[in-house]
Order: C-alpha cells, then sequence, then structure tokens
C-alpha cells in the first residue's frame, strides 16, 4: 500500500453536477446544518424556561442582524430539507424514479424552498411591524 | 440461482449481518413522515410570535396542546438527527475508532440536548399560575 499509485476509480469530482448529486449532497449539508441548528432551538427554549431577562438576550441576540441573517439560513435549509424529504418519502413509496420527472421535482423542491423562506420572512416582519 | 451462503433461517429472518435489518432505514421515515405536520405547525408558530414579548412566547409554549405537540416535535425531531447524523458518520469517517466515538458523542448530545428541550418546555406547560 504505502508509497505505490495505483490507478484509483473516478471520484465525485470528474462528474458533471447534475441535479440529482447536488441536491442529494445538499440534503445532508441542510441535515448536519439543522442538527447543529437544534443548538439554537435549545438555547431559545432554555432561556424562555429560565425568565424574562434570559429570554430578553437570546431574542436580542438571534434579533440582531448577523442573527437574522443565520436564522434566515436556518429556515432556507429547514424547508429545503422538508421539501426535498418529501422527494425522498416519494421514492422510498416507488414515486418519480424516471429521470425527467426526478428532475422536474428537483427543480421544484429549490423553488418551494425559497419561496416558503421569502414568504414565512414576509409574514414574520409583516407581523412584528416592520423590519427593524 | 447459485447456491446462497446465508441459511434458510437468516434468510427468513432478513436481519442482515448488522442484526438490525431495516430498523434504523424505517425509523427514520417514520420520525420524517411525524416530522412533516409538526415541523408546518412549529414554523408557523414561530413566525405568528416574531417581536412577541416573553410573557406572550411562554403563554403559547405552555398551552397544553402546543406542550404537547412541542413534546413530540423534539422528540421526532432529536431522534431524527441522530438517525441521520449517524449516517453521515459512517459515510465519512472511516477510522473505526474515530467513527465509533462520533457515533456515541452524536447518540450523547441528542438525548442531552433533546432532554434539556423538552425539560424547559416541561417546566413552562407545569408551572403553578
Amino acid at each position: 500500500m504505502a508509497g505505490v499509485q495505483r490507478p484509483l476509480s473516478p471520484h465525485l469530482q470528474v462528474y458533471r453536477p447534475q441535479i440529482s448529486s447536488v441536491l442529494s449532497i445538499t440534503h445532508r449539508i441542510t441535515g448536519a446544518s439543522l442538527g447543529f441548528g437544534t443548538l439554537l432551538l435549545a438555547w431559545w427554549l432554555i432561556s424562555a424556561a429560565t425568565g424574562a431577562e434570559a429570554f430578553a438576550q437570546a431574542q436580542g441576540v438571534l434579533g440582531s442582524i448577523p442573527g437574522r441573517l443565520v436564522l434566515f439560513g436556518f429556515t432556507w435549509a429547514l424547508f429545503y430539507h422538508l421539501c426535498n424529504g418529501i422527494r425522498h418519502l416519494g421514492w422510498d413509496a416507488g414515486l418519480g424514479f424516471e429521470i425527467p420527472v426526478m428532475e422536474r421535482t428537483g427543480i421544484a423542491v429549490i423553488i418551494f424552498s425559497i419561496v416558503l423562506t421569502i414568504a414565512a420572512w414576509a409574514v414574520g416582519c409583516t407581523l412584528a411591524g416592520g423590519v427593524a | 440461482m447459485t447456491e446462497s451462503l446465508r441459511s434458510p433461517l437468516g434468510r427468513v429472518r432478513g436481519l442482515g449481518s448488522a442484526r438490525s435489518g431495516t430498523t434504523h432505514w424505517w425509523r427514520q421515515r417514520l420520525t420524517a413522515l411525524a416530522l412533516l405536520p409538526l415541523i408546518i405547525w412549529f414554523v408557523i408558530g414561530l413566525v405568528s410570535h416574531v417581536g412577541a414579548d416573553h410573557a406572550a412566547v411562554v403563554a403559547w409554549i405552555a398551552a397544553p396542546l402546543n406542550a404537547a405537540l412541542l413534546v413530540l416535535l423534539l422528540t421526532a425531531g432529536f431522534w431524527h438527527v441522530q438517525l441521520g447524523g449517524r449516517v453521515i458518520i459512517e459515510d465519512y469517517i472511516h477510522g473505526e475508532g474515530l467513527k465509533i466515538f462520533s457515533v456515541v458523542a452524536l447518540n450523547f448530545a441528542t438525548i442531552a440536548v433533546g432532554l434539556a428541550c423538552v425539560l424547559a418546555v416541561l417546566k413552562l406547560a407545569l408551572r403553578t399560575v
């Protein structure tokens, strides 16, 4: 093994990125990110259970501009993982395996995840009475 | 058909070499299915409380139905993170020692953080006003 340069089978980087592969790895990345994001959820819930002062501190950090950027990213990751998860459940049921269908549902996942993210933030900002 | 090396009993049980069969795969799907409506409900709840003060958020969490749905969401959610995270670890970490350590750390972390979240919800839900 050591020192001998053996030929390797083609690996990921030799293939042109396609809807199937890009969305698949994005599903993993969003899933892992959301896993780490549960720490924010935990912080928010525990601060709410601790008291008004701790809660105001958490809200202050989450409501800051960097906090909002992170939350916006998590919102999209959540909607993406949700939409693509439905796509996965469809495949598990044997639906949508044809390549044209698979590409259409993939594009639909991208569009829906972006639209839902913007819609959620638009409604949230409106209810909060403006972006400030 | 070539003769299989698997015993007839092993084939009937269908558990494979890891002795767990499709259990992990199936649980990941069931938690995903449970999370679909729960996540949609939770996002609507969060969005409708943007900018709300502590008292309003606590009242929402503590309402009996909301607290029950939150506990369900947290249970299914952290379980789903544990199941999915394990697959990612097993796919990308090849050293046996680091792999086992990572899976154990993931199990401990998801149980600990998940339990802390559930206790926070229960504390608010069960407090005497």
